[in-house]
């Protein structure tokens, strides 16, 4: 299974074409209203939504849990059964093409004013059409913004493709109108903490093997559970991915195919929202008056989005020697499967992998990678430095396998001109735009702007932060290990710190490793001699560039650390958790102890607690 | 009589060599006129059959000079008739071309077989004993294979590996004893063999065995003993092949019902060593509900029962020990069977459905119902087209006037289409108004699947296609075509998704293994129970392009049972284990259920004298 993974992560080079070219130059509305023809899987007509939710309602499995839960909590079978459909017509969707036409036509008006161009890999299309008509398919976007299943299916619909069914979260049901839009555009609705609710958890999980068993429309889910914050890939969240994966355990279908699918923006909608979340100020709810106020969002320039579909990944390819799916054999097929330890590890397994697909696949900008220097030089950088380091930085980044959209020399002073709300040039120098507001500020104000401008700047760091982990962890093991030979244990130790900070394949530390220790002799920083590593003297520019990366990372973490050492954390709740840190950082902030303002994201904060209770530091008891 | 056994050693077109010691007590029994002389004149089955492939040398498929297709011989409703259709059908299929032919090596170069290893002193007793044997090439040979695609396919390229070393045949309980305790005292290993219809390797010898191997044949021990009209029941030697009991008793009105594919070459000693079941088994039962009683001789004596009660309570049943044991602990010498009366009344039918899925649904409703005819099987849609592809040269006009008319119904009235319809063929059997009123039983509950009744004709060739299938497997492999069937038993809710896997696992694993045309990759689900389904698998493919066609059939195969158990289907349903199925036994029965199988053969047979190693 190793060598078919390590296969599969291999970068492809692949040739883009821009959707809205054609856009610009013939009506939107032959394109919303043109014959679409679809190919489905094995000729797969899709039931009416009516159809469809009967087969769920009536199924082996939901009538089995209606039952349990009837009598474990003494309600009447009819009672829960009542409940369950009204769950279910909350959740469903009711996919009509006539809606994603209307879509596909405003769409194609809302895309053309925000971006200049939307940039697909054809090839990835063509081996997604071929996908769609052999098996199920799971389309398994990374989440960067709200926008992203819109542009997906208005590829799909674009391309003569069936409009994928797409799961999505209830506040956005909750906005009027569009969410109604939204489900007759195929979206699905889910509540954000199902908790130990089983009615609801029994319907959901029906509801998605029904659909991917029937095999009418690919399921599409963000297999990160929720929008990044922090442009970040998060760790997997499991359930739906083995939702999607039953069918196929339990020989429902052939195979599921997994479609990973990397969407890069050059700046991203939500850039100011995104901040201030990682800040503690509560993002604002989702409604269409909203929407419509963020209209202003309409008038700005957001650059080139770059969608890439990558090769679909067969679950039975995955499974074979793997799974044991025999081991379902002593069960009726319509009964709740107990996923033993095995299986729940390779559910994991494949969340994590295609986690790391979507990494590989994704396409940057150079705005990304001109971001590392920015963040490394806190007082701001000479623009000619900025650009020879960005060049530089652009040489290492494709030694390590990264795609990287470079059209020409101009590339890096059109990027600043797009990002003038984060960085502006003055006087040859570049230094973060910090955020205007009224009058004489306090202290922890002015904390607070600069935080916000460099976790703005750290977001896009962030997307191309994966390109360089590897190399970069091994260069810290061993530059901080005792001895060069301890350099891999240091390595998985910081792999188990950081496992919520960055996305590592379980199981796959010593692939990692290796893959790190290949891009540091790649660029000459690292050699082998007699088996034992050794960082070179000639490259250091190279390691002491690679270990800064981590730097932030590495100060949140002492930070906190720190702070939790204090004697008013002997015990603590999670909720004060945050709010007290913040507290904590600001101070030492102000009083110069602490000196990377990325200590402020709430998101490292958290991680740093899960990073502490998963390592048995901290421990979690109910009051 | 002696003039008789002169004769037809005579027009024999082998030479019958019997040992020097078997000719003398021909001689001399014949001369004393005793009468169970007749036992020692041998109708050699194997001079009627192919040696190098499935039956009656005078019956196969061939294309003649015209390029049609036709079955040669008499024995069939078939031989002598040309099938225009089949050409293109395997044509299309397979993409085989008739200029591109695999014909086989004509005869058994006999310098290849090995010379035999015998154990002179157990030969030396044997002889003394009067039990008649053979050590001829072409008898050794002839017993060492079962059906499996790789056995034949070696023999066609006359690749002969381990054979047996000494063929015996004995003609009656007792020389069994004889043989058996021979062998113990001498330390020969011993495989029994009965019709040579295995298709699970397990008449192979086994290449570590370096013992003497001897073949016992029990084809000369085939008569009926008596039949009990009082209780219905008939006692019947092991070695009897099924269409000569059935005919044997039908001449007395009577039938055991037991009509499992290979009844015209396979015995009855043979159905109860593998746990048999017949195509009736909705009427008449499989055999272990056919068996009454069963005599078994073993190294450590003879096992029976004390009566012939019809049920007991005595620990667990015995004969389970011995049905299914696949010749490794005995050899079963004698049984007593449930008869019926002939049935009255026979009739075909056949059901069309839209497609599969349908089809299945009809016939777990008619299991639900238990009202199963006595066989309903479906066939998928590229057996149905298979079938069709058999139809004889219509002698009318008329008729295929009247099957262009039903086509045009069905599929442009009632908007089947001919790429997913499938088909249903049943067998009825009975007092006439009983069959007639289940018939229509039957056709309503079909009705409410979409199934539509299609004549009694295709139902009837449905049945004659299983007959042929096997003898079609060698005009394949005249013209590079391999193909096997294999079969499986399933819960009703897994039967679809199991089918549908399969044959999929087979068409994708064909491709990767380099198969340069789409396989054959068909089933048909032919018993209903209860609580689940037989289904049974057909596939073949072009090996044209292949340099070991064999080893990627067989990596195919595997795959295609590996899918079958990961989907919920036993690892045979009566085909048996063998020697090719055994890897999977202990997940199939558990390490304690194997164990507990292992400690009875440890006692039974301690030193492996019945050595063929199946199973275990």
């Amino acid at each position: 299974g190793q060598t078919r993974v390590l296969h599969m992560l291999r970068a492809e080079l692949e040739s883009f074409f821009d959707i809205l070219e054609e856009r610009r130059q013939s009506s939107d509305i032959s394109h919303a209203l043109r014959t679409f023809s679809a190919q489905p899987y094995h000729e797969a007509t899709p039931p009416s939504v009516k159809a469809l939710n009967r087969m769920v309602l009536e199924s082996q499995f939901l009538r089995y849990v209606i039952a349990e839960v009837a009598a474990e909590s003494g309600e009447p079978p009819e009672c829960v059964k009542e409940e369950a459909a009204g769950i279910l017509d909350k959740m469903a969707q009711n996919l009509q093409l006539s809606f994603i036409r209307l879509l596909g036509f405003s769409l194609s008006k809302i895309f053309k004013r925000l971006f200049r161009s939307i940039w697909v890999n054809e090839d990835g299309l063509a081996r997604l059409q071929q996908a769609i008509q052999e098996h199920p398919v799971i389309l398994m976007p990374n989440h960067r913004s709200y926008i992203d299943f819109l542009v997906l299916s208005y590829i799909m619909f674009t391309y003569d493709l069936s409009i994928p069914v797409i799961a999505a979260g209830i506040p956005l049901m909750g906005m009027s109108l569009i969410g109604e839009i939204f489900r007759r555009s195929g979206a699905f609705f889910i509540r954000r903490s199902i908790g130990s609710d089983k009615l609801y958890w029994a319907v959901l999980s029906e509801y998605v093997r029904t659909i991917v068993r029937t095999g009418f429309a690919p399921v599409e889910f963000y297999v990160e559970g929720l929008r990044s914050r922090t442009l970040k890939s998060l760790t997997p969240k499991l359930g739906l991915m083995q939702m999607v994966l039953e069918p196929f355990f339990k020989g429902e279908v052939y195979d599921v195919l997994l479609v990973p699918v990397s969407i890069s923006y050059d700046r991203v909608l939500e850039e100011t929202l995104l901040a201030h979340e990682l800040l503690g100020v509560p993002k604002p709810k989702e409604t269409t008056t909203g929407l419509l106020k963020a209209r202003k969002v309409l008038e700005d320039d957001y650059g080139c989005m770059h969608v890439c579909f990558g090769k679909p990944v067969s679950a039975r390819a995955l499974a074979q020697g793997r799974v044991n799916r025999g081991q379902f054999n002593l069960v009726p097929r319509g009964l709740p499967l107990n996923a033993s330890a095995e299986l729940q590890e390779f559910v994991n397994g494949v969340a994590h992998l295609l986690v790391r697909l979507q990494e590989k696949n994704m396409v940057l900008s150079p705005w990304s990678l001109m971001t590392f220097t920015l963040l490394q030089s806190p007082q701001g950088v000479d623009w000619d430095q900025l650009t020879h380091k960005t060049l530089w930085l652009r040489t290492l980044a494709l030694r390590f396998g990264a795609h990287l959209n470079w059209p020409d020399s101009e590339v890096m002073s059109d990027s600043l001109a797009l990002h003038h709300s984060i960085a502006c040039r003055e006087k040859g120098r570049v230094q973060l735009v910090e955020e205007v507001g009224p009058g004489p500020v306090t202290q922890e104000e002015a904390v607070f702007r600069k935080a916000s401008a460099v976790l703005m700047c750290a977001s896009y760091r962030n997307q191309a932060l994966h390109v360089f982990t590897r190399p970069a962890l091994v260069a810290l093991a061993m530059t901080t290990a005792a001895s060069p030979r301890k350099g891999e244990q240091r390595f998985c130790f910081l792999q188990e710190l950081f496992a919520n900070e960055l996305i590592f394949i379980p199981g796959h530390a010593v692939q990692d490793f290796e893959e790190g220790c290949d891009g540091l002799q790649q660029c000459g920083a690292l050699t082998i001699t007699d088996q034992t590593l050794r960082v070179t003297e000639e490259e250091q520019d190279a390691i002491i560039f690679l270990t800064a990366i981590l730097q932030p990372f590495i100060e949140t973490y002492e930070v906190v650390c720190r702070i939790l050492c204090e004697e008013r954390f002997q015990t603590f709740s999670e909720k004060s958790f945050l709010s007290s840190v913040r507290d904590a950082v600001i101070k030492l902030l102000i009083s110069g102890e602490v000196r990377s303002y990325e200590c402020l994201s709430s998101n490292t904060q958290k991680n740093v607690l899960w990073a502490l209770l998963r390592m048995g530091a901290v421990s979690k008891s109910r009051v | 009589m002696f003039l008789k056994i002169i004769h037809a050693c005579k027009t024999s077109k082998r030479k019958v060599q019997l040992s020097f010691c078997c000719m003398r007590s021909i001689l001399s029994l014949s001369l004393s006129l005793s009468l169970s002389l007749s036992y020692f004149f041998f109708p050699f089955r194997h001079d009627i059959m192919k040696w190098n492939g499935w039956g009656y040398s005078d019956s196969r498929f061939l294309f003649n000079k015209k390029g049609q297709a036709e079955f040669t011989g008499k024995r069939y409703r078939l031989s002598g008739l040309i099938l225009p259709s089949l050409k293109d059908w395997f044509e299309g299929t397979f993409g085989a071309n008739l200029q591109h032919k695999s014909p086989a090596t004509p005869a058994l170069n006999v310098s290849a077989v090995p010379p035999p290893n015998l154990n002179e002193s157990f030969v030396e007793e044997l002889k003394a004993a009067g039990v008649a044997l053979s050590q001829e090439p072409e008898d050794r040979v002839f017993r060492s294979h079962g059906h499996c695609l790789h056995e034949i396919f070696a023999l066609r390229e006359g690749r002969i590996s381990r054979v047996p070393d000494l063929v015996v045949w004995p003609s009656c309980h007792n020389d069994v004893v004889k043989i058996v305790e021979l062998a113990c005292k001498h330390n020969v290993c011993l495989i029994p063999y009965g019709g040579g219809t295995s298709v699970s390797s397990a008449l192979e010898c086994p290449p570590e065995e370096t013992r003497s191997i001897v073949s016992l044949d029990t084809s000369q021990m085939n008569r009926i003993l008596w039949i009990d009209e009082k209780n219905l029941t008939a006692h019947v030697e092991a070695g009897i092949i099924g269409q000569d009991l059935e005919r044997q008793l039908n001449e007395s009105g009577y039938c055991t019902g037991h009509e499992p594919d290979s009844m015209e070459f396979s015995s009855l000693g043979g159905w109860v060593a593998t746990r048999a079941s017949g195509m009736k088994k909705n009427i008449y039962g499989n055999i272990e509900d056919l068996v009454v009683h069963i005599k078994m001789v073993t190294p450590r004596g003879v096992i029976e029962k004390s009566c012939q009660g019809p049920r007991m309570s005595t620990g667990p049943d015995i004969h389970h020990f011995i049905m299914g044991s696949e010749g490794t602990l005995g050899v079963v010498t004698e049984v007593t069977m449930k008869i019926r009366p002939v049935p009255e009344y026979q009739k075909y039918g056949s059901i069309v459905f839209p497609n599969f899925q349908q089809g299945v649904a009809c016939l777990r409703e008619v299991a639900k119902q238990r009202c199963a005819p006595a066989s309903i099987r479906l066939m998928d849609n590229e057996q149905f087209q298979f079938g069709h592809a058999l139809k004889p040269q219509v002698s009318s006009i008329f008729t295929s006037f009247l099957d262009g008319l039903k086509k045009f119904y069905i599929t442009k009235f009632k908007g089947f289409d001919p790429h997913h319809l499938c088909v249903a063929t049943l067998l009825f059997e009975g007092d006439r108004e009983k069959v007639l009123q289940h018939e229509k039983q039957v056709y309503d509950i079909a009705a409410k699947f979409g199934g539509l009744a299609a004549g009694e004709d295709n139902g009837q060739r449905g049945y004659m296609l299983t007959f042929v299938i096997a003898y079609l497997r060698d005009l394949g492999m005249d013209y590079y075509v391999i193909g096997e069937s294999f079969e499986t038993s399933v819960p009703w809710d897994r039967v679809l998704d199991l089918c549908r896997n399969v044959k999929e696992r087979i068409v994708r694993e064909c491709k990767e293994r380099g198969v340069q045309f789409p396989p054959l990759s068909t089933c048909r689900v032919t018993q209903t129970y209860d609580a689940g389904a037989c289904v049974y698998f057909y596939f073949a493919f072009n090996y044209r392009g292949l340099s070991d066609p064999i080893h990627v059939y067989e990596n195919v195969e595997h795959a295609a049972r590996e899918e079958i158990l990961a989907n919920g289907g036993s690892l045979s349903h009566h085909h048996g284990v063998g020697k090719l199925r055994k890897e999977w036994m202990k997940e199939a029965v558990s390490t304690v259920g194997l164990g507990m199988l292992k400690s009875v053969k440890e006692y039974v047979d301690p030193s492996n004298i019945f050595g063929n190693r199946n199973l275990l």
